[in-house]
C-alpha cells in the first residue's frame, strides 16, 4: 500500500470536529431561519406558530407543517419598502463594483509593471489597510467628510466652493466609503492575473503596429478577464448585503436590504419577516455565490 | 534587449494616487488623535489628552477587554478546527458528505454578515442560551475557521508530499509523520491563519451585534454607537490604539513566517 493511502485514513478523522461544528453552528441555524421565515408574522418573542414538537407524534407534526405559511414572503414581494431595498442594493452594488474596477484596474496595472522586488512591496502596501479595522476606515472618512472636515476646508481654501458642501448622509459619501473599503479586494485578483501575463505579448502587438489603445483593448484586457471576474464577484457579493457603510455614510431616506433587515430585526422586532428577507437576499445572491465558489475551487486546484 | 518593466507616467501616477487614497485617511485619523483641541477639525497642538480620556472610560475599557478575550479565544478555537478541516480536505480520502463539508466551509466566506448573525441568534434563542462572551466567541469561531481553513489548505496544497511519504517509508506512523514533518512546514500558514482570525474577530460589528446580550458589548459595538452620535476625538485615540495593536500583530506574524521559512530551507537538504 502506498504511503499516501495510509496517510489518508487518519486525515479523514480530522474532519469530525470541524464537521460537527459547522453542522451545529452553520447548517442548523439556517434551518431555523427557514422555519421562522415560514412562521406567522408576529411582533412578539418566540415561540412562533407553528411550534414543532417532536414528542407530540406524527399527526401533530403534520398539522404543524400544514400551518407553515408563505405570508412573509408574500409581504416582502408586495411591500414597496422591501422591493425598493432589493433594487437599491443591486443598483448600489453594480455602480460601486464598476467604480472599483475603474479605479482598481490602473493601480493593479501599475503594480504589475513595477520591477519584481518592488511588486512585493506594493502588494504588502495594498494588503495592510485590509488588516486595519473596517469600522475604523469608515470612521476615518467621517472625519474627513464632515461639515467642517478636511475636505471642505481644502475646497474652501482653494476657492473651489464658496460654502461647505454637505458630504455626509449622501450617496457620494457612501460610494467613497465602499470604494475605499473594497479596493484591495479588487486590486489583488487583478494584479495576480496581470503579473502572470507575458510582457512579450504586448510588445509583439505594438511591434506589429498596434497603437497603445489597441494593444490594451485587444491584448491586455482580454487576457486579464479571469482576474476581472474574480475581483467583480469578490466585491459585488458582500456589497449587496452591506450594512455598516450605508448606515454610517448614506442618508436614511433609501435603505439597502442589509439595513432593512437590521431595522426589521432590532427596531420592529419582527423576526419572521427579517428571516424571510434574509432568505430572499440569499436567493438573490445564489448565482454569484455559486460562480464564486466554482472560481475559488478552481484556483485552489491550480495551486496544487 | 533586456526586458525591464516599462513604467509609463500613467502607471506611476495611478500607483501614487492609489496608495495615497488608501493611506491618507488613516494617517489623518492618527494625527488628529494627538490633537489637543476638542474640535476634531481645528489643530490645537500635540497632546495625549484623548488617550488619557480613553483609559478613564470604564465602559470603553470593558468593551475593549471583552473584544480582546473574544478575539483570542475564537481565533484559537478557529485555528484548531480550521487546520483540521484543511488537513481533512487536502489529505483525506473521499468521505461521505465531503461536498457538503467544503460547501459549508466556503459559504460563510462570502455570505452577508447580517444573515450569519441572524441565523446564529435564532439558534441561541431557541437553545435558550445566555448571550454574551460565549455566544459571540462561538459565532466568531464559525466565521473565522473558514478563513483559517482556506489559508492552511492552500499551503498544504503547495507542499511536496514526498516528504511525508519519506517519513512514513522510514517507519513513522501517519500521525507522527504529520506532527514531525507536515506540521512544521505548515506552521507559518497556521500562524497567519490565527492572526487573520484574530483581526477579523476584533473587527466584527454585525455578527457581534446579533449574538451578544445586554451589558456585554464588544469594542466595535461601542465605537459604532458613539460614531452614530458624531465624531469624538476619543474615538480617534481608540482607533489609533487598535491600528497599533494590529500593526504589532502583523509584524510578529511576518517575523514568525520568515523565521520558519528560513528553518524550512536549512532543513530541506536533509
Amino acid at each position: 500500500m502506498s504511503a499516501r493511502r495510509i496517510f489518508a485514513r487518519p486525515a479523514r478523522f480530522a474532519a469530525i470536529a470541524p464537521y460537527v461544528w459547522m453542522v451545529l453552528f452553520f447548517l442548523v441555524p439556517f434551518a431555523f431561519v427557514l422555519k421562522i421565515s415560514l412562521s406567522q408574522t408576529a411582533i412578539a418573542q418566540p415561540p412562533y406558530e407553528p411550534v414543532f414538537d417532536l414528542t407530540a407524534g406524527w399527526d401533530a407534526l403534520k398539522s404543524a407543517f400544514a400551518a407553515l405559511s408563505v405570508d412573509n414572503f408574500r409581504l416582502i414581494g408586495s411591500d414597496d419598502i422591501y422591493v425598493f431595498a432589493y433594487v437599491r442594493s443591486l443598483t448600489v452594488a453594480v455602480t460601486a463594483t464598476a467604480l472599483l474596477l475603474l479605479i482598481g484596474y490602473p493601480i493593479a496595472y501599475g503594480m504589475a509593471r513595477l520591477p519584481k522586488n518592488w511588486q512585493a512591496v506594493a502588494m504588502v502596501l495594498v494588503i495592510v489597510p485590509f488588516w486595519t479595522s473596517f469600522l475604523i476606515r469608515i470612521y476615518a472618512w467621517i472625519n474627513i467628510l464632515q461639515h467642517d472636515g478636511l475636505l471642505n476646508q481644502i475646497l474652501l481654501a482653494l476657492h473651489l466652493v464658496s460654502q461647505p458642501v454637505v458630504w455626509l448622509s449622501t450617496d457620494s459619501a457612501m460610494y467613497i466609503g465602499i470604494v475605499y473599503s473594497y479596493l484591495p479586494f479588487m486590486i489583488l485578483p487583478l494584479y495576480a492575473t496581470l503579473a502572470k501575463m507575458e510582457p512579450v505579448l504586448e510588445e509583439a502587438a505594438s511591434d506589429l503596429g498596434a497603437p497603445p489603445g489597441a494593444v490594451f483593448w485587444l491584448v491586455t484586457f482580454p487576457l486579464s478577464l479571469p482576474g476581472v471576474g474574480a475581483g467583480v464577484l469578490l466585491c459585488f457579493i458582500p456589497i449587496v448585503g452591506e450594512f455598516v457603510i450605508p448606515d454610517l455614510l448614506a442618508g436614511s431616506n433609501s435603505l439597502m436590504i442589509g439595513q432593512t433587515l437590521w431595522l426589521e430585526f432590532f427596531t420592529n422586532k419582527d423576526w419572521p419577516v427579517a428571516s424571510a428577507a434574509a432568505i430572499v437576499l440569499l436567493v438573490v445572491l445564489l448565482l454569484p455565490l455559486l460562480l464564486y465558489e466554482r472560481l475559488q475551487k478552481r484556483q485552489l486546484e491550480q495551486g496544487r | 534587449m533586456r526586458k525591464v518593466a516599462r513604467l509609463s507616467r500613467f502607471n506611476v501616477a495611478s500607483l501614487a494616487l492609489g496608495l495615497a487614497f488608501l493611506y491618507l485617511p488613516i494617517l489623518i485619523l492618527v494625527i488628529y488623535s494627538f490633537n489637543a483641541s476638542r474640535l476634531v477639525t481645528v489643530w490645537g497642538g500635540w497632546s495625549l489628552r484623548w488617550y488619557h480620556e480613553f483609559f478613564n472610560d470604564r465602559a470603553m475599557i470593558e468593551a475593549a477587554w471583552m473584544s480582546l478575550r473574544v478575539a483570542v479565544s475564537s481565533a484559537t478555537i478557529a485555528t484548531l478546527l480550521g487546520t483540521l478541516a484543511a488537513v481533512a480536505l487536502s489529505r483525506g480520502e473521499r468521505f461521505r458528505g465531503r461536498t457538503l463539508f467544503s460547501g459549508m466551509l466556503y459559504a460563510p466566506l462570502v455570505m452577508p454578515e447580517v444573515i450569519t448573525g441572524l441565523s446564529l441568534l435564532l439558534l441561541f434563542v431557541a437553545l435558550n442560551a445566555e448571550r454574551g462572551f460565549w455566544t459571540v466567541t462561538i459565532a466568531h469561531t464559525t466565521l473565522t475557521m473558514c478563513f483559517v481553513a482556506v489559508v492552511v489548505q492552500s499551503r498544504l496544497g503547495s507542499l511536496d508530499r514526498s516528504l511525508e511519504e519519506a517519513a512514513m517509508d522510514l517507519g513513522c506512523d501517519p500521525v507522527r509523520a504529520f506532527v514531525a514533518v507536515t506540521l512544521p512546514l505548515i506552521a507559518p500558514a497556521i500562524v497567519a491563519g490565527w492572526m487573520l482570525a484574530f483581526t477579523l474577530s476584533l473587527d466584527d460589528l454585525v455578527i457581534a451585534s446579533f449574538t451578544t446580550g445586554p451589558g456585554s458589548a464588544t469594542l466595535p459595538i461601542r465605537i459604532y454607537s458613539e460614531v452614530r452620535l458624531g465624531v469624538k476625538p476619543e474615538i480617534n485615540a481608540i482607533c489609533t490604539l487598535v491600528i497599533a495593536l494590529i500593526a504589532v500583530v502583523i509584524v510578529i506574524a511576518s517575523l514568525a513566517s520568515k523565521l520558519s521559512s528560513s528553518q524550512g530551507k536549512s532543513a530541506a537538504p536533509l
